[in-house]
């Protein structure tokens, strides 16, 4: 695909690497080209870019030294976590560093008594509801890449979840994080207690995708496991009906733990394997969790199964225990895999929209298969409108991949044109770049510049990413304009 | 995206605040003046925000409200409550309260340690900044993770960033049954109680400890809360009782916070911090406990100093709340880096300096 980072840097690649064996050991420090190449792409691999170096530090003090020394010469350096990201947010720099924290993985402190568990940024996020489970605790956003994802990388890119209607977002669930700047400088936002004095700056911190500093501890929330679960899974023929029944189950005053939507491009994709037993004639699958005490649930399922009926629904299925529960999730966790068995390739977006406008966007959907003539499967996190448009495609027949990219780029123009984002939980990293300036103006960009520079003076912290430049936007915009399919032309643009 | 129309209102602040910059008049940001008591002594020349009002849009089944900043914060909740809706944060209005002025105060109420904080249900929000220009942040949306989080930044701000000219906040449901129990408990004890069931799957929405009684608000499904009920025992109080009880805490009416002048502390904790030993200062006459005791409120002139250096120990901070010698320093002090980066980000919000100057800190 096609990113060019458009920041641009002077360093010398032998005095670098000289600089960086004073800071980390050799071993964790990787400058051949065959050791570098995993360290290419992150789980957005169609962009690549090989690094100077990475280096992996085993302590705060080593990255603070890598820091310090890349700030010194100039360095760009991206940080990284697992390398899960799905929006090139950890796509190196071809002049820089990439800063792996993978090494520093402890689990430091679970405090049972305060709630919290205290934990390095290269934890995964499993891990840390794993540790907290003895104590009946956990950590309530699951991405669904949360075996493999890190703490460090959700709190980066504010990950979100299945069940974050109901229990939030990594912003909700992180108390404080411990952070180098880009200078080296060590500083602590948040705290263990309620707040912090100041401004919040952990808020802005959160979801800054690796610009404004480099997290080296965390302090997360952990709160008491749900004694139990059970899932409605609820079948309609459009998905308009689907729509209006997750509507009508916020306006009969429940929140579910977990609310999702599938179309029947992934039901049919995913039934002949997980066999969860979802209705292949349905247009749209809707599942539904409610999570207590067994009293809540009882109650809470009664009124979910009410309103779903009452909604249209040609058929309603309660988990009877918890194996049929994980058999329904099952289907909609396996549906980008699913997808990927399908079809060669595949392209995930992320866009959010008010969930007023599900119907719209998804008929706009429809038009724009045939207008690229790629197939489109979608989930959907109905709860918090979030949709996940998986786009069919083949890298190998010429043409395919630049079609994926721009039916990607129509679903997020559009998704902005509903009052909604480009981005509900993947980040804009290096894939969504181009979709900021349709998102916000000049000066919300240029504010973000100014926030960017209140951190980072120097501009070495991740750059190129997350924040276009104007000049790329006006570029950006020259581009659409030119080749005459400018989606929205009542949108201003520069 | 930038508005292309500037509402005539707005047009005339963005007048405010050219003149503001090129005569370096402070402009003071005031709602309903009800929290003008918090924070330092706010200076510069008013600029009152409620001509600039009005609920823009309102969608229950989205969970979702965008409100004008000089809305009076009681006619939104007023209307939230014709849908069986509510803020979760149950924001303190301290009299005729502002929505502007309730999120750039950043103040949470009881539920705060159920529900969250203010911040955490703040979606999208616009402001006129220093150079005048109308921007907007997040949106209407749950889920929003393009460009940085400036909305939250706003939240207890303290109009330190620029004039919030609109907000978009998460709503709840207004939870189906709540019921509340008394106990009587000394404070060392109380602590210990309140984090034990705070770390079990119980309906608590609130607590407060006073003088030898814990009161804990127990909200959610009917069976739920029932079922709560019996499991932890006390005294049940009446839900006229109970209802007049928890507004009259949110809003610091009780007795603890009306009886007689002596300034108010207020000190926020980690979960396990133990109780606040500062000689014979404190008893339990003038101490009364909040959000498992994470929020303590503290009456009486107690000597600053020493009391932060205490609570910085135990990893808190203190704010003087009320009255006493803002001299002190209404906030905890910020050591660089973060101070540099407090004045960094000024800079960029409000180059001149021209709003609430000092409010936050002496240098900002």
């Amino acid at each position: 695909m096609t990113f060019s980072n458009d920041a641009r840097f002077d360093v010398t690649a032998g005095v670098l690497i000289k600089r960086l064996l004073a800071c980390v050991d050799r071993q964790s420090l990787i400058t051949s080209k065959e050791s570098l190449r995993p360290y290419e792409c992150d789980g957005l691999s169609v962009y690549r870019e090989t690094p100077l170096a990475v280096a992996i530090p085993e302590s705060e003090a080593q990255a603070q030294a890598v820091l310090r020394t890349c700030h010194e010469l100039g360095v760009p350096v991206v940080p990284r976590g697992a390398g899960t990201g799905l929006s090139g947010g950890a796509l190196p720099h071809s002049q820089g560093v990439v800063l792996s924290m993978a090494k520093m993985a402890s689990i430091l402190r679970i405090d049972k008594d305060a709630q919290i568990a205290v934990v390095q940024p290269g934890v995964r996020n499993l891990a840390i509801s794993e540790a907290a489970e003895p104590h009946g605790l956990y950590y309530a956003p699951d991405p669904s890449s949360q075996i493999a994802c890190t703490i460090g990388g959700n709190v980066a890119e504010n990950s979100g979840g299945v069940h974050c209607l109901k229990y939030g977002l990594t912003v909700h669930n992180v108390l404080r994080a411990r952070v180098l700047l880009m200078n080296g400088d060590c500083v602590e936002f948040g705290s263990e207690a309620p707040d912090s004095p100041g401004l919040d700056l952990l808020a802005l911190f959160i979801g800054s995708e690796g610009l404004l500093g480099v997290v080296t501890e965390v302090s997360v929330k952990l709160i008491p496991r749900p004694e139990c679960a059970r899932l409605v899974m609820a079948s309609f023929d459009n998905p308009n009906a689907a729509g209006n029944a997750v509507a009508a189950i916020i306006s009969a005053g429940i929140i579910p733990a977990g609310l999702e939507m599938m179309d029947k491009a992934i039901s049919e994709a995913v039934e002949p394997f997980v066999k969860a037993g979802y209705d292949l004639d349905a247009a749209a699958i809707l599942l539904a969790e409610s999570d207590g005490t067994p009293a809540e649930v009882e109650a809470e399922i009664t009124r979910m199964e009410t309103v779903l009926r009452d909604c249209g629904a040609r058929s309603l299925k309660v988990s009877d225990s918890e194996q049929q529960r994980l058999l329904f999730w099952a289907g909609r966790k396996a549906a980008f895999p699913a997808i990927g068995r399908i079809s060669p390739d595949y392209y995930c977006m992320d866009g959010t929209i008010p969930r007023k406008h599900l119907g719209a966007m998804l008929s706009a959907i429809g038009d724009m298969e045939k207008k690229y003539g790629l197939g489109c499967a979608n989930v959907f996190h109905a709860g918090d409108g979030n949709l996940h448009p998986l786009i069919m495609f083949d890298a190998n027949i010429p043409g395919d991949l630049v079609k994926a990219e721009q039916f990607g780029a129509e679903i997020l123009e559009l998704s902005v044109s509903f009052g909604g984002s480009i981005t509900g939980e993947h980040g804009v990293g290096a894939e969504k770049i181009n979709q900021m300036c349709i998102q916000y103006g000049p000066e919300e960009l240029s504010r973000f510049h100014g926030i960017k520079h209140a951190f980072d003076p120097a501009g070495l912290l991740n750059p190129g990413k997350a924040i276009p430049t104007l000049h790329r936007c006006a570029e950006y915009g020259a581009m659409v304009v030119h080749g005459g399919q400018l989606p929205f032309p009542e949108i201003p643009r520069f | 995206m930038s508005s292309v129309t500037i509402p005539p209102v707005l047009a005339q602040w963005q007048e405010r605040i050219a003149d503001a910059c090129s005569t370096g008049t402070a402009i003071q940001l005031r709602g309903g003046g009800s929290k003008a008591f918090y924070g330092q002594r706010p200076e510069g020349e008013v600029l009152d925000t409620r001509s600039y009002n009005g609920i823009v849009n309102y969608e229950p089944t989205e969970l979702v409200v965008t409100v004008r900043a000089g809305t009076p914060l009681a006619e939104l909740e007023a209307t939230l409550a014709q849908q069986q809706q509510m803020l979760a944060f149950e924001p303190p209005h301290f009299g005729p309260a502002t929505v502007g002025g309730c999120v750039a105060a950043g103040l949470s109420g009881p539920r705060r340690a159920r529900a969250g904080s203010l911040r955490d249900f703040v979606l999208g929000a616009q402001l006129l900044d220093g150079n005048g220009k109308l921007l907007s942040f997040g949106g209407q949306v749950m889920k929003n993770v393009a460009g940085y989080d400036v909305s939250r930044l706003l939240a207890g701000s303290l109009g330190t960033l620029g004039i919030i000219t609109e907000v978009s906040l998460k709503v709840l449901p207004v939870p189906q049954s709540e019921q509340t129990r008394v106990f009587s408990l000394q404070q060392e004890k109380v602590l210990e109680v309140m984090r034990q069931w705070a770390g079990k799957p119980l309906p608590i929405s609130g607590t407060a400890w006073h003088d030898g009684r814990l009161h804990v608000r127990l909200s959610g499904a009917g069976s739920a809360v029932e079922a709560a009920a019996v499991k932890l025992g006390g005294e049940s109080l009446s839900p006229e009782t109970a209802q007049q009880y928890w507004q009259q805490l949110r809003e610091q009416e009780t007795a603890f916070f009306r009886a007689g002048s002596a300034p108010l502390w207020r000190v926020a904790l980690p979960a396990t911090a133990p109780p606040l030993a500062l000689d014979t200062l404190l008893d339990d006459s003038n101490t009364l406990l909040e959000w498992n005791g994470t929020q303590r409120w503290l009456r009486g002139t107690l000597p600053g100093p020493r009391l932060r250096q205490l609570v910085s120990r135990l990893g808190g901070h203190a704010t003087l709340f009320r009255s006493g010698d803002k001299e002190q320093g209404v906030f905890t002090p910020l050591a660089d880096p973060m101070a540099t980066l407090h004045t960094n980000l000024k800079k960029e919000f409000d180059p001149a300096g021209i709003f609430n100057p000092g409010r936050l800190y002496p240098s900002l």
